[in-house]
């Protein structure tokens, strides 16, 4: 059972027309966490306020939780929960007042649904006579959260609901997500981190409006095709250009510490011969490994 | 229904913790009738003249006195020779000079008439007319207490009446046009700033895909400018009452009913705004602009409609806050009741039916 279908959904904006959502068509099984994965631009959010009935498609079409997304964007609007990507609540009600508001607004009571809150509400309880625009950020990420569970959706879509959070909130709010869909709820989560996609159990990414690939990130990583190494020297900015320019090397980009390199072809000699060729070149400190690509180096390589 | 008294409450927690759109609320109000009924007042008081009394005889004597009676003169000098009332004007120190002929209260007796001469300062024509009809009203009023004491004294008495108004009092003109434009800058500036901010911070976007019926997030959100406005209408009343001795002589259930409509309007109006703009700062700007300049160009309490050409008065009859300000001089000041405004009411209710009846069609279920 789908509980999203989206069909050659198109969006365009403006005149000359640009194109956000170039014609992408995917699906969401029923309580299954689906993550819309790309840089700023790419996409996500037009996709995510069409599938919420906010923006008409310009071609294709979509259901969700089978209602149309033209037609029936009345049923759609009593079954999902929303979370934009901005912080959307009400700054100058207290998290208790913004909570209780949200929950009349589904025609539920906090009472009804508070066992699929708790867990996250509890957390900012002793803030709950706090006006929520003065809440943390990662605060205000929980209480809106809380708002859009409160009417228990059918499906959840939240649109960067960790952009800006620390570190620690990011991962404590992953773990939320994943009780979440314990309870069956189908949720569709966007994010710029590739890092995140390993979270989810099914991934889409997005460039230009375009999906590049969409499986569960294991098989994303695994279907790269060529052996990854990690490289490493004192001299990195160097490295990087020098290895862009050997004619063995076939990609190069940077991560953080290393650089990940792939070659053209592999020879038991290859990377002895690398190291020996950068040491004469005057780099110091060499290190040298395999290693397994990470979403982030296969987004860069479908990029291509 | 719950939704519905939920909303309400929120809208009412919106206005009464930001306390800029309160001093907004209730602070434009009293500024505006205080400054348009003090300040701004076309009514002159304390004009300083000299008389120049070569009769010295008892009805120059008493005119003298009524004239000083008031607020509206006061007498700088009692001068014995004419050639002085020249330097008076000349140092600009007084704005008119009345004289007295000699043997004027014999003249008056024995001919049944007499000439005083006054002489104002003309370098600004709006006060020297506005003060030497009060000359004009003050020997007038004399005239007439004098004729029904001795009818045979005087034969003619010229007619010279102002109705509704004989005190030349500024506020009676003001307080009707400053309270349409109140309620209308109040209303329009409020609804389509509330509704602005929640697209600004992203709330709509949460309301929109929500089981809840768009109308009713409006209606709501009009429920308590609505009301504020009518506590806003009687704090006007009871300033212009109080404070600026505006008569009161129609009903007061009659007046509120028609504010209700204009107000109404005026709501519309904010929503029709807030509909095509995107920010708080261009709701703003275009609430007072298109508020602002049309009220008080076209509601006739600072220019007279009548001497305008052709085209503006068309045009001023697309205004609301012009008929609003004919039904309101009518109910206040003349005491009238529906049947004489009727035809005003019902191009007024005609125009609110037509706002309320676009803004809600034209409002979007969607984000564009």
């Amino acid at each position: 059972m789908m509980d999203v279908q989206v069909r050659g959904l198109r969006k365009t904006y403006g005149k000359p027309p640009v194109t956000a959502v170039d014609t992408i068509s995917f699906d969401v099984k029923k309580g299954e966490l689906f993550g819309l994965i790309g840089p700023d631009g790419a996409g996500k959010t037009s996709i995510f306020r069409m599938l919420t009935t906010l923006l008409l498609p310009d071609g294709g079409t979509a259901s969700v939780n089978g209602f149309d997304i033209v037609k029936d964007y009345k049923f759609i609007r009593e079954r999902v929960g929303y979370m934009p990507g901005k912080f959307s609540l009400y700054q100058d009600l207290t998290v208790e007042e913004n909570l209780h508001f949200f929950a009349t607004l589904f025609n539920t009571t906090v009472e009804e649904n508070y066992a699929l809150v708790k867990d996250i509400y509890i957390q900012i309880e002793p803030f709950k006579k706090r006006r929520a625009g003065n809440l943390s950020g990662g605060m205000k990420q929980k209480l809106a959260l809380c708002c859009a569970l409160i009417h228990r959706p059918l499906v959840l879509f939240l649109d960067e609901p960790t952009t800006g959070v620390d570190t620690v909130s990011r991962k404590e709010f992953w773990e939320m997500l994943k009780r979440l869909k314990e309870q069956g709820i189908t949720i569709l989560v966007s994010t710029p981190y590739m890092d995140e996609a390993t979270l989810c159990e099914r991934i889409a990414l997005l460039q230009e409006g375009k999906i590049l690939s969409i499986d569960t990130p294991a098989n994303i990583i695994r279907s790269y095709p060529d052996q990854l190494f990690a490289i490493k020297s004192d001299q990195m900015s160097w490295l990087l250009k020098e290895l862009r320019n050997n004619p063995e090397v076939k990609t190069c980009n940077s991560f953080g510490e290393y650089h990940h390199i792939s070659f053209k072809e592999i020879a038991a000699d290859t990377e002895s011969a690398l190291i020996n060729y950068l040491k004469k070149a005057g780099h110091s400190n060499l290190e040298l490994f395999k290693t397994a690509p990470t979403i982030e180096d296969c987004f860069i390589n479908l990029m291509n | 229904m719950k939704q519905f008294s939920t909303f309400v409450r929120k809208e009412f927690y919106h206005v009464f913790r930001d306390t800029k759109t309160l001093l907004m609320l209730f602070g434009l109000p009293v500024v505006l009738i205080v400054l348009f009924g003090f300040a701004l007042t076309n009514e002159i008081k304390n004009t300083r003249i000299v008389i120049c009394d070569y009769a010295k005889d008892p009805i120059s004597t008493q005119l003298t006195e009524l004239l000083s009676k008031g607020d509206h003169f006061k007498i700088d000098k009692i001068l014995t020779h004419a050639g002085e009332i020249e330097a008076g004007f000349k140092e600009g120190k007084i704005k008119l000079a009345i004289l007295f002929p000699p043997g004027f209260s014999q003249e008056l007796i024995h001919q049944g008439k007499a000439e005083i001469q006054v002489i104002a300062d003309a370098s600004d024509p709006n006060t020297a007319n506005t003060v030497t009809s009060y000359v004009h009203s003050v020997v007038l009023n004399y005239q007439q207490t004098r004729a029904l004491a001795k009818p045979e004294s005087f034969q003619i008495i010229p007619e010279l009446r102002m109705i509704y108004n004989p005190e030349l009092k500024g506020a009676t003109n003001f307080v009707p046009g400053v309270t349409a434009l109140v309620l209308l800058l109040v209303c329009v500036l409020m609804t389509s700033v509330s509704i602005v901010r929640e697209k600004e911070l992203g709330t709509m976007e949460i309301l929109l895909v929500s089981p809840i019926n768009p109308l009713l997030v409006i209606i709501a959100k009009a429920v308590p400018y609505f009301l504020l406005s009518l506590v806003n209408l009687a704090v006007i009343l009871l300033l212009s009452v109080s404070l600026l001795d505006m008569p009161f002589n129609g009903s007061v259930f009659l007046l509120f009913g028609v504010s209700s409509m204009l107000i109404l309007a005026a709501l519309s109006l904010g929503l029709l705004i807030s509909n095509s703009t995107a920010s708080q700062q261009t709701a703003m700007i275009i609430s007072l602009m298109g508020m602002l300049i049309p009220t008080l160009l076209f509601t006739g309490f600072m220019f007279p409609l009548e001497n305008m050409p052709i085209a503006l008065q068309v045009i001023a009859n697309l205004v609301p806050s012009k008929w609003y300000y004919i039904i309101v001089k009518a109910i206040m000041i003349k005491g009238l009741g529906f049947s004489a405004i009727w035809k005003e009411t019902l191009i007024l209710a005609a125009m609110t039916v037509a706002l309320l009846f676009i803004s809600f069609k034209k409002f979007k279920i969607r984000l564009s």
